[in-house]
């Protein structure tokens, strides 16, 4: 038991030790190409979801695109300011529920994997993305 | 009864999971579900998780269905069973467990009735752990030989406190899981050798799970169970497992472990393997 809990330790600790600078994760995404591609295969997977597409109906798409991808260069320590709203201002009164959230979410993730993210590139932009969910989501 | 319940829970389940669509799975991210503890509910093989199961998220219903077979020196558990998450905010389950004592050739058997409620937090999205507050409502269905030890009663419940979190990319990248529990109890090996020995309070229990997700689908991670030692006849010690639990898809999902109970009921070195199946509707 001793055994595993220095076992466990040890792992933890080299695990904090492997952060590296935010600017890594936006190369390790590919750039800004990267980025684009993994927004543009958001936006096929968002059209295609009965769940979310519908809160979309209104939505000026190419300046949505534009934000996306303007946020995930800022998000990921790539040479952008992202210049849109707070997701706070900008989710407001939309409703948007745990499912939908969950839901958008896991679209990314497929996005991401189109776009050929590496696993761990995936997580470390998902750690970042998650904490918006009490912004974003009513309720 | 109870072997026929878990051949029928068995079969079901590999139907499911090969015939069933994909259409009407719940909104939550795969793996977090979980995979069934042999209680029953959402959790890790040998203890539950602050986790609903199944994956239902707001205004969605979860079911789960799940066989497990644990195979130690003296010792081959069964236990099969159901699962009903609401909401990704209130549990229900069942799980029905024989325990074939091989050296005596005595089977014991119990029920387990679940019922959990998640009171705080959101295990991808909140700095808060996901903390789920349950019960295990349990009936021994073979009080002969519990009795005959110095148990007392033939049923009790459980009441325990889960707390969940996840840590995306915390370990060389990958995602990191715990999950914590906290149990009131009065069961002998868990209910199967009884509850409530003579002269014996309640004890409080702290159960843990960590896990590293691999990738999306492949979580390999380690569980602790305390347990209390009540009855004088026979000795009862803590468990552990070492586990690789594989989600294929929001359909299905396989649990392989290495499983270390140690002494049970007087019989030493009870090490041997753990595999669970589980199918989500
Ligand atoms: C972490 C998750 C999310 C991120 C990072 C995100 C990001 C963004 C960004 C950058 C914008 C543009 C802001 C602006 O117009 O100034 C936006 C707008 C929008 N988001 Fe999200 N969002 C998330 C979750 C969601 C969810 C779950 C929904 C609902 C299904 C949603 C629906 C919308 C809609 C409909 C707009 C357009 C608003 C408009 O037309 O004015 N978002 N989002």
């Amino acid at each position: 038991m001793t055994k595993t809990i220095l076992l466990i330790t040890a792992l933890l600790a080299t695990g904090c030790a492997s952060q590296r600078p935010a600017d890594d994760l936006y190369r390790d995404l590919g750039g800004d190409e990267g980025v684009t591609r993994i927004v543009d295969a958001f936006l096929v997977h968002l059209a295609e979801d009965e769940l979310v597409v519908d809160t979309f109906a209104d939505t000026d798409i190419a300046e949505f695109r534009r934000l996306m991808i303007e946020q995930l260069c800022d998000l990921s320590g790539g040479p952008c300011t992202y210049g849109g709203r707070t997701m706070a201002e900008s989710h407001a009164g939309m409703g948007v529920t745990p499912a939908m959230f969950n839901a958008l979410v896991a679209d990314f993730i497929d996005a991401m994997d189109d776009a050929g993210v590496p696993q761990g590139a995936q997580n470390r932009l998902l750690g970042r993305l998650a904490p918006m969910y009490g912004d974003i989501v009513e309720g | 009864m109870t072997r026929r319940f878990q051949r029928c829970i068995t079969a079901g389940l590999l139907t499911l999971s090969l015939a069933a669509p994909g259409a009407l799975a719940g909104s939550r991210i795969l793996a977090t579900g979980g995979a069934t503890p042999i209680e029953g509910g959402g959790g890790g093989g040998i203890t539950p998780w602050a986790l609903i199961t199944g994956y239902g998220s707001s205004g969605e219903t979860g079911i789960s269905a799940f066989a497990t077979r644990v195979d130690v020196r003296d010792f081959r558990l069964d236990s099969a069973g159901l699962a009903v998450g609401w909401n990704d905010r209130l549990e229900a389950s069942f799980a029905r467990q024989a325990l074939d004592v091989q050296p005596l050739d005595v089977t014991l058997k119990q029920d387990v009735f679940g019922l959990k409620a998640r009171v705080a937090g959101r295990l991808l999205y909140t700095a808060m752990p996901q903390v789920s507050v349950g019960l295990q409502h349990k009936r021994n269905r073979s009080f002969d030989v519990p009795a005959a030890l110095g148990a007392a009663d033939d049923s009790g419940t459980d009441l325990y406190v889960s707390a969940a979190k996840l840590w995306f990319a915390a370990l060389f990248d990958r995602n990191l899981f715990a999950n914590v529990t906290l149990r009131r109890t009065e069961a002998n090996e868990i209910g199967l050798l009884g509850f409530d020995a003579a002269g014996e309070d309640a004890s409080l229990v702290a159960e843990g799970t960590l896990a590293v997700f691999l990738d999306d689908r492949w979580v390999i991670g380690y569980e602790y169970r305390q347990k209390p030692d009540h009855l004088d006849a026979v000795t009862e010690n803590d468990w552990q497992d070492l586990f690789v639990a594989y989600f294929p898809s929001k359909r299905v999902s396989l649990v392989a472990a290495r499983a270390m109970l140690d002494e049970i009921a007087g019989l030493p070195d009870q090490d041997g393997w753990y595999l669970s199946i589980q199918a989500t509707l």
